[in-house]
């Protein structure tokens, strides 16, 4: 999106609904929402307390409450004076919504400058009243001369003040200004254990997530999938819904579905639906070749993005030892707690949609398209809503509300089954990493080679403003353009030959089908890391040395080193027979390395990780509370993609469909204790944590499987199917 | 169509309905409730769990006819920002939930549990959990906040 297209947005957008709008909205002389405004980041109400306006959102990791306490840092006020308006394509820039961990190193670093720069605006004004120098406490502001007031300069009105914006979108958006933000060494707010807001209503339920969203006259929806990937429709019945009450069907090309004004009666007009669909004949390989398909599957594109030394060479030096393995990572599913829902209302040529996407932006632009309106004519509202951890099916569900408002000239609520969300959300993509190392005579690693091959990891894009990246879209015929990348393991392994690469291959459909990629948590971080720490575990068994020991001899990066040495110690390592295990891996910055400790049932092939360790730097920590739940949920939700988490497909379709046939973790399998340490460094801006710990957990468990029972686990999941079947082979 | 009357959170309701739709779209559309959540509608992850006459029961998987005369409690009757039941007091001291759309299979069921056995082992607890689903892995906290109302309801 460019500069025009920013000043598009700021024409008679709907403020009538009921949602998150800022105070000031109806104050006239309200400057363009544009990232160049002061006025578009902070605002100061009548009250003296303050909004911040956040592109990106929390999605219930406590986000809001850390950049609440850097805005109150910069403006001196306590946390509490400083709500975070979200989530709104009518009251924020398009700083993309969620998206890589970056809400604190991108989203609030443009917010602390924003901040600061308001601090400096304010403190000017104030002088003229109070004199010089001023100090400020929860926004009073004292000279010389007396007392003023945030309320009392600027409460209710705007700022009317530029600042310089680096023209980016997104991640990379920023602002330049004169004020100069604080030194950590003054920090009273960050760095404190501030709790959520987002709790007390979730516990008490006593405000709306997207799916309780009512709108007057609002029709319910299913959207009725293909049984099968990439079906045309021959035909519909429309009689075989006859029965249903208010029941009818709306279709267009491929897509179809049914509205009703009760919402059972949507479900069985869904299930009565009869549509004879035309299916591409078994268009999978069966399951059990998935990962030789893949071996053998020709290269679509390949990226060496280390390569270092001459690895060829090294490897056919003579004398040398080789090392090699190769693992294997499944299709996995968001499979979010419910499936997605969104609600779209069309009214005087605008259109208005509430939806659970983690990039409402990106929903108002393709809305937009889908409907054919200017960008500036829809507003994408988001709502909690039943998790997200990436792109799921969320994007998809508010395309299908958009359209079938439009369809039906009614405001729809769309919600998916539970099929939907677990057969039909875009996956995180199947992979075979290939994994080699040499060793000389003393047992020095000399040569080091790691690459991974599997489905990109962007069949369809991170978001849905693209026609092309949506099953709608595609199912109308848009040609999808599938994205070719996937990514390497993140560490500083000193080894001198050393290549990291990846190969991507095509899908096995290319448009509407169900094992379609997109990012799901940690994009390919958990994929990659299950192969390539463990095989630094290999490497140091054949190195004759201990893992923790030989992970610090070969990282170059003392912060790698530092949680390496910090989870050792605090997990008491010691290197066999308690069925421990350790891995380590960076994140954009974040360095993290988690120790498990498993039990493993041999009769029931049940691995049960008892214990975690993890140390953790993401430079300045900001709130450590919300730091700690946050790495918990990463931890219990990677040991639940390392345990369970398998998709499922025949020739013709994906079965797993429900949580029976997609199991996730459940309370039984919980760990008992996670032991999180917390390495501060204040003198490091902050980088992200919504994502890295979770890259470190299953090869943690699997080199603890290994400790407790001597069979090397190369396959994931580490289910009892699988581990049973390992053990017997052992 | 029938008309079913019973009680939501101490209030009598009536519902015209078909005797199979489950009680979930009774509460959610026709009664207008935001609690409880539609997860799976298999009754395989508690999303929308509810207490008829104190025990837990899966909405999406209840027939509304099933129901007639009997007393429902959602999680918004269970307690009360004001009046809060103990887990909930103690699922906001722990900061428990993260996207907090599976929290009515987990606090009314811990509730039920906890009714019948205020003492529970770590381990009676786990058993008495089976079945319920947390995308985000919240687990060790719904433990934490257990334990911690447990000892407030001593």
């Amino acid at each position: 999106m460019d500069r025009r297209e920013f000043l598009k947005t700021t024409g008679g957008l709907l403020v009538s609904f009921a949602a998150p709008v800022e105070a000031l909205a109806q104050v006239a002389g309200k400057p363009a929402l544009v990232p160049t405004e002061l006025d578009s980041w902070i605002a100061v109400l009548p009250n003296g307390s303050v909004q911040a306006f956040f592109g990106k959102m929390d999605m219930g990791q406590g986000l809001d409450v850390a950049v609440a306490q850097i805005v109150a840092e910069e403006l001196d006020l306590g946390a509490d004076k400083v709500e975070v308006v979200m989530g709104d394509t009518a009251t924020s820039c398009n700083q993309v919504g969620a998206s890589g961990s970056t809400g604190v190193s991108n989203g609030a670093r443009l917010l602390r400058r924003a901040a600061a720069e308001a601090r400096r605006v304010l403190g000017e004004r104030a002088a003229e009243k109070v004199g010089t120098p001023v100090s400020v406490e929860d926004g009073i502001v004292t000279g010389p001369k007396g007392k003023t007031s945030y309320a009392e300069l600027v409460g209710g009105r705007y700022f009317h003040h530029q600042v310089e914006w680096n023209k980016q979108v997104g991640n990379p958006m920023d602002i330049k200004v004169p004020a100069k933000s604080k030194a950590p060494s003054e920090y009273k707010v960050v760095g404190k254990p501030i709790p959520r807001r987002d709790v007390a209503w979730k516990v008490y339920g006593t405000d709306e997530f997207v799916t309780d969203v009512r709108r007057p006259g609002m029709l319910h929806a299913r959207v009725i999938r293909p049984p099968r990937a990439a079906c045309k429709v021959r035909s519909i019945d429309q009689a075989s819904i006859k029965a249903v009450r208010g029941a009818r069907v709306i279709r267009e090309k491929d897509f179809v579905a049914v509205v009703a004004p009760k919402e059972w009666d949507a479900i069985r007009a869904a299930r009565a639906l009869k549509v004879e669909w035309e299916p591409l004949n078994a268009p999978f390989p069966p399951m059990s070749e998935l990962y030789q398909h893949i071996r053998g599957a020709k290269v679509v594109k390949r990226e060496d993005e280390v390569k270092k030394g001459d690895v060829a060479g090294a490897f056919g030096a003579a004398g040398v030892k080789v090392v090699q393995a190769e693992y294997e990572w499944p299709f996995q599913s968001h499979a979010s707690m419910g499936p997605a829902c969104a609600v779209a209302e069309l009214k005087d040529g605008s259109c208005t949609v509430w939806t659970g996407s983690q990039k409402p932006h990106f929903v108002r632009d393709g809305v937009a398209r889908l409907l054919g309106m200017p960008e500036d004519k829809v507003r994408a509202i988001w709502l909690a809503g039943p998790g997200s951890y990436g792109r799921n099916d969320a994007g998809d569900a508010a395309m299908d509300a958009a359209f079938l408002a439009k369809a039906t000239g009614k405001p729809v609520r769309v919600q998916g089954t539970r099929m939907d969300g677990t057969a039909w959300d875009p996956k995180g993509p199947a992979c075979v990493h290939r994994a080699r190392a040499a060793l000389d005579a003393s047992g020095k690693v000399v040569a080091y080679e790691f690459i991974s091959k599997g489905f990109s990891r962007q069949h369809i894009a991170t978001n849905e403003s693209q026609l092309a990246d949506s099953l709608i879209g595609q199912s109308m015929g848009v040609a999808p353009k599938p994205h070719q990348i996937f990514g390497t393991p993140s560490e500083s392994y000193g080894f001198e030959n050393k290549l990291l690469g990846w190969e991507t291959i095509a899908q096995f459909v290319d448009h509407c089908s169900p094992l379609r990629t997109s990012h799901f948590r940690d994009p390919v971080g958990p994929e990659i890391h299950f192969g390539s720490e463990q095989f630094i575990d290999e490497v140091a068994r054949a190195a004759g040395e201990d893992a923790v020991a030989f992970r610090l001899r070969y990282l170059t990066n003392p912060r790698h080193q530092a949680v390496v040495k910090a989870v050792a110690e605090k997990s008491g390592w010691a290197s066999l027979g308690e069925g421990k295990g350790i891995a380590f891996a960076d994140r954009n910055g974040t360095a993290v390395a988690v120790v498990a400790q498993v039990e493993v049932d041999r009769a029931s092939g049940r691995v049960w990780a008892r214990r975690f360790w993890v140390a953790h730097d993401c430079g300045l920590i900001i709130n450590p509370e919300i730091l700690r739940t946050t790495i918990e949920g990463n931890v219990v939700q990677g040991l639940s993609r390392t345990l369970f988490e398998e998709v499922r497909f025949d020739r013709d379709s994906v079965t797993s469909v429900d949580w029976a046939s997609y199991p996730i973790l459940e309370m039984a399998d919980a760990p008992e204790s996670i032991d999180i340490t917390l390495i501060d460094r204040p003198e490091i801006a902050p980088s992200g944590a919504g994502e890295p710990s979770i890259r470190c957990v299953p090869a943690a468990v699997a080199n603890a499987f290994f400790d407790a029972t001597g069979v090397r686990m190369r396959r994931a999941p580490l289910s009892p199917e699988y581990v049973k079947a390992a053990l017997a082979r052992s | 169509m029938a008309k079913y009357r019973f009680t939501v959170d101490g209030k009598s309701v009536s519902v015209d309905a078909q005797p199979d739709m489950p009680l979930l779209y009774a509460l959610r559309d026709d009664l207008a409730l935001n609690n409880p959540h539609f997860g799976c509608g298999l009754a395989q992850c508690g999303a929308c769990t509810v207490q008829l006459d104190g025990q837990p029961v899966r909405s999406c998987a209840m027939p509304v006819s099933a129901v007639a005369g009997k007393k429902i409690t959602t999680l918004a009757g269970l307690g009360t920002p004001e009046k809060p039941h103990p887990l909930q007091a103690a699922y906001v001291a722990e900061g428990v939930p993260q996207c907090g759309y599976c929290i009515n299979g987990w606090i009314m069921t811990a509730a039920a549990a906890l009714e019948k056995n205020p003492k529970a082992s770590e381990a009676e607890m786990r058993d008495a959990l089976a079945g319920l689903k947390c995308r985000c892995g919240t687990h060790a906290a719904i433990l934490r906040a257990i334990k911690r109302a447990q000892t407030s309801m001593v």
